[in-house]
């Protein structure tokens, strides 16, 4: 009853205007394989795919299935042909119940045109326990974690027999839990006999899972790589020259402690206390990571310093000034850079072109403004020698920053706050959904901002990120400081303090389990060596 | 109902074509393309929609598309809209209900009476308000030209009021409230205040446009402050402004002694707008001031700090706010300026064209001037070319009234229909033929065997 499906792309070429975004592509998706399409953002994986999904019509080249050429001229043609696709962003109705949700598009009705889910709910239920996905088929979609909702997704797809599954970035929404949990079903799906095509440019993710991984870059094949291949070894596929994936960082040289935190508590609109009695400093000349499961009081804390508050107790210092209490302008004027969680909801304007959004916070002052006249002219020379120091990769400064790719963008916004004198920089997730690449030379200018002697905080919910560029760390949990430890900590020890568990007690409870905290460390300790 | 088929006609022929889009489509395409790999940004999962040529980021809210979308739709809306409004003409025509009684014995005949009917009207709608061949010497050919620009004054000054306030994310509908407050305030300055010439009318000006600042700002310190929605506040405010106005023209200090409807003392002469061209046309300054406003609002959009801000606030008020932007100062203020324009429209009525103050003073012109905004896409120069437009629409209507029987009401028509085009941009797209969506989810079965070639281009 499985039907296994070969799938082909035999040259496909995909020209918009003068631009080449797939460049004779030639991929096989052989039956029952995790295929991987590992490149930078901008190398042109999305595009092929919507060309698959028949979003796109190529320009050249033809698409087979099983052996059989064929021409999609929309989704439902590729959906009869059995390709699924998943998008990065979910097409779910939120007010929607799963077995609704899974059913849009193709209801299946009883007599007088009346809907019956019933038989959706069985095929749901059939697929839920057959993967493991347990989904519940009358939950409303709003109701659900992204995790879950993302396996509305694939079984969205599956109901509509599915043999080939294309997951475009999945993982980018995920918590590292849920990101592990997506890897199981991708596997149980593989051994039920689903082919997958996984879009990533997460190694470890894409060594864990692929059985083949096809390497794109500028939208070009440079060639098929081993899962067994070095994370080294695939990222200089990937972006084309080598890269360094440990960060060469001197040791950190604190200096005199110039920003402080004493006492804040941020209360939000329902009473909650969202930071809860936080005390820390930061030292000139360190970075402090600020970990925890995204939603512990982070966002709240940033905001809080920057101003963006309402109801805030307590002090915040910066050069012996209180930040308390003063407008946003005047916080960024002390000399704060902030580089905001999500930059497309509130560190870039995307219709405004990247020139404007280089001086986003610096719009009214010398040189870009006189009075209230503004030059263009200057705005656009510093947007010149921005693009060129944080190699933005656009062809004009002119151009709208929602057309530059996720990694780009990041450069904007990180290239807009360091490039004036700081006292004190703060970034949020400032590698999220960043590319390889861009990653390295992200974390090099937070450095480089470091040993220029800027206090630097950074916060992030990656671990990896915080492990690498941090100082000291320091963990959040309910909006309450768990612990300030130093950089090196194990990741046991951390993914503890993450749960609320301070680093103390698990000194305590290590040495009551002594021999399995020591295996487990080791392996993850292994590079700090 | 045979009028019904040739758009249909005429949209189906070009729709073939819209297999090729225009190369700017397909740049646009291109670079939402190139960004749907970018993964981060905003939903570029939906490729076939996002084609239509907005950019991911920012919130794109379907009233913001409707404002800022391309010129070109624009064009095409008038042209659409006056094409069908030709259509209407000729429904009416008797010449067209005589020979379609013998439609199929001589079609030619009734299609003949069809474009004489239309172009006929058209032309007399274009000889009164641009140009009228039949008028005695240049000065009364003319004239009809004169005419337009005149009444075209006010809707560009309300207009930009609607547009400027528009690009810092608020839609003013309040231009009318604003107008009334303005001509009130104007026209008490200029009849009852006694002062020599230039003061007197400065002074009238000022008026005026603090009159309109302050009904507009004043929507703006409620929003600011409270959170109120602006389109509630502006239509209570334009109810507010008209029955006070209606109220004051009872009162003695506003009614023109010995006089029992309500109207006001006409205005000094010291108080009014001197006439450009001499006293044959009622052309006033009050244009040159609505040139000098587009060219300031202008400057103040693309060159100035406070347009910086406004533009920032419209289209993305979180990251502003994240880039120390005050934005309720940006309301506010912005809410006064759009204000203090539609102020300007009220001091073009009262001390422009009509010289005493009525309950009539705005006319509709504070609600045409969001159909100007929209057509001009709130843009200033936009918003001026499509208030030469509507002034043309208004002058040369009664012309054609008088000129060939059609009834003013069908420039209204037209009006009508050119903002259901605009706001309606990918149904003109697609009867031009210029939609980036190559071709429509066809029906799968059948267009699977039919192109295993792939695509043409």
């Amino acid at each position: 009853m499985v039907r296994v499906l070969k799938l082909e792309l035999r040259g496909i070429t995909k020209r918009f205007g003068t631009l080449l975004a797939n460049d004779h592509i030639d991929v096989v998706v052989e039956p029952g394989q995790i295929h991987c399409l590992l490149g930078e953002n901008g190398a042109g994986k999305s595009t092929l795919m919507n060309v698959l999904y028949g979003l796109y019509e190529p320009s050249e080249g033809d698409i087979l299935v099983d052996g059989r050429p064929v021409s999609f001229r929309g989704p439902g043609d590729a959906m009869e042909a059995g390709i699924g696709m998943v998008h990065q962003h979910f097409m779910l109705v939120p007010v929607f119940t799963v077995a609704e949700n899974v059913a849009l598009g193709a209801e299946p009705t009883k007599a007088a045109g009346f809907l019956n889910l019933d038989e959706t709910r069985r095929r749901i239920k059939e697929i839920s326990d057959q993967y493991g996905f347990d989904v519940d088929p009358d939950a409303l979609v709003e109701d659900l974690p992204v995790g879950v909702q993302q396996r509305v997704e694939i079984i969205k797809a599956l109901v509509r027999n599915a043999k080939v599954l294309i997951l475009d970035e999945p993982t980018a929404v995920l918590t590292p839990q849920e990101t592990d949990e997506l890897l199981d079903i991708m596997r149980q799906l593989k051994s039920g006999g689903t082919s997958i095509v996984f879009i990533s440019h997460k190694l470890r993710e894409v060594k864990a899972v692929s059985d083949t991984i096809t390497v794109i870059r500028r939208g070009k094949v440079v060639g098929t790589a081993d899962p067994a291949a070095s994370t080294t070894e695939l990222a200089s596929m990937m972006v084309g020259r080598a890269v360094s994936l440990t960060l060469d960082k001197a040791p950190a040289q604190p200096k005199e402690k110039t920003f402080e935190v004493r006492n804040l508590t941020v209360i939000a609109p329902n009473g909650q206390h969202v930071v809860d009695g936080l005390s820390f400093d930061i030292a000139r000349g360190e970075i402090l990571a600020v970990a925890g499961v995204q939603g512990n009081g982070q966002t709240e804390l940033t905001e809080a310093i920057l101003g963006l508050q309402d109801r805030v107790h307590g002090s915040i210092l910066l050069d012996g000034q209180e930040l308390l209490g003063r407008s946003v302008k005047e916080v960024l004027n002390a000399g704060v850079g902030f580089v905001p969680e999500d930059r497309s909801v509130d560190g870039l304007i995307g219709t405004f072109s990247i020139a404007e959004n280089l001086i986003l916070d610096r719009y009214d002052q010398a040189p870009f403004a006189k009075g209230i006249s503004m030059s263009p002219a200057r705005v656009l020379e510093n947007a010149k020698s921005r693009i060129e120091e944080f190699d933005v990769r656009t062809p004009s400064g002119a151009l709208a920053a929602g057309t530059l790719s996720g990694g780009n963008q990041q450069k904007v916004v990180m290239a807009r706050e360091l490039s004036r004198p700081l006292r004190l920089f703060i970034a949020s997730q400032p590698t999220r959904g960043v590319d390889v690449g861009s990653i390295e030379f992200l974390h090099k200018r937070i450095v480089a901002e470091r040993d220029q002697g800027t206090p630097v905080m950074i916060i992030s919910t990656e671990l990896d990120e915080v492990m690498e560029l941090a100082d000291r760390i320091a963990v959040l949990y309910k909006g309450k400081l768990v612990g300030v430890v130093q950089a090196g900590t194990s990741r046991d020890v951390l993914g503890l303090m993450m749960a609320g568990i301070p680093p103390e007690e698990h000194v305590q409870a290590g040495k009551a389990a002594d021999t399995t905290s020591t295996s487990t460390s080791d392996a993850e300790g292994g590079d700090h060596v | 109902m045979s009028e019904k088929h040739p758009p249909q006609h005429a949209g189906g022929e070009p729709a073939g074509r819209a297999q090729q889009p225009t190369p700017a489509a397909e740049e646009t395409a291109a670079l939402v393309s190139v960004d749907t790999a970018g993964g981060a940004m905003e939903p570029s999962a939906v490729p076939a929609t996002a084609q239509s040529g907005q950019l991911p980021g920012g919130p794109d809210t379907l009233l913001r598309k409707i404002f800022t979308g391309s010129g070109m739709v624009s064009v095409l809306a008038v042209l659409l809209a006056l094409i069908i409004g030709g259509l209407l003409i000729a429904s009416t025509d008797k010449q067209v209900a005589t020979t379609a009684t013998y439609l199929f014995a001589r079609p030619t005949d009734f299609l003949a009476a069809v474009w004489n009917a239309a172009t006929r009207s058209y032309i007399a709608l274009f000889q009164g308000s641009v140009f009228n061949p039949r008028g005695n010497g240049v000065a009364a050919q003319f004239a009809p030209f004169m005419e337009t620009l005149t009444i075209a004054t006010p809707l560009i000054t309300a207009g930009l009021g609607v547009a400027l306030a528009f690009r810092a994310g608020l839609f003013n509908i309040g231009a009318q409230g604003q107008i009334i407050v303005a001509g009130i305030l104007a026209a008490w300055v200029g009849f009852a205040l006694d002062l020599p010439m230039g003061l007197h009318l400065l002074l009238v000006l000022v008026a005026g446009i603090i009159g309109g600042a302050f009904w507009g700002g004043l929507v703006g310190v409620l929003k600011a402050r409270t959170g109120a929605h602006e389109v509630i506040l502006t239509i209570m405010f334009n109810y507010i402004a008209l029955y006070f106005l209606r109220y004051l023209l009872n009162t003695p200090a506003f009614q023109r002694p010995g006089e029992s409807n309500p109207i006001s003392p006409i205005l000094d002469p010291t108080a009014v707008y001197p006439q450009i061209f001499g006293s044959q046309y009622r052309l006033h300054l009050g244009f040159l001031l609505a040139i000098a406003a587009t060219v300031l609002v202008w400057w103040l959009l693309n060159r100035s700090t406070v347009g910086f801000e406004f533009r920032a606030v419209g289209a993305n008020p979180k990251a502003a706010q994240t880039a120390g932007i005050n934005v309720s100062r940006s309301t506010i203020l912005v809410m006064a300026l759009a204000g203090g324009l539609a102020g300007m429209s009220g001091v073009a009525q009262v001390a422009g064209t009509e010289k005493v103050l009525t309950d009539g003073v705005a006319a509709t012109y504070g609600f045409d001037a969001i159909t100007v905004a929209l057509l001009g896409r709130s843009t200033p120069w936009g918003t001026f070319a499509a208030g030469l437009l509507f002034g043309a629409f208004r002058a040369g209507a009664v012309q054609m009234q008088i000129q060939t029987g059609t009834p003013i009401d069908i420039v209204l028509v037209v009006q009508s229909l050119i903002v259901l085009f605009i706001a309606a941009p990918p149904l003109v797209r697609a009867i031009f033929g210029l939609n980036p969506r190559r071709r429509k989810p066809a029906r799968p079965a059948k267009s699977r065997e039919a192109a295993t070639t792939g695509g043409a281009a």
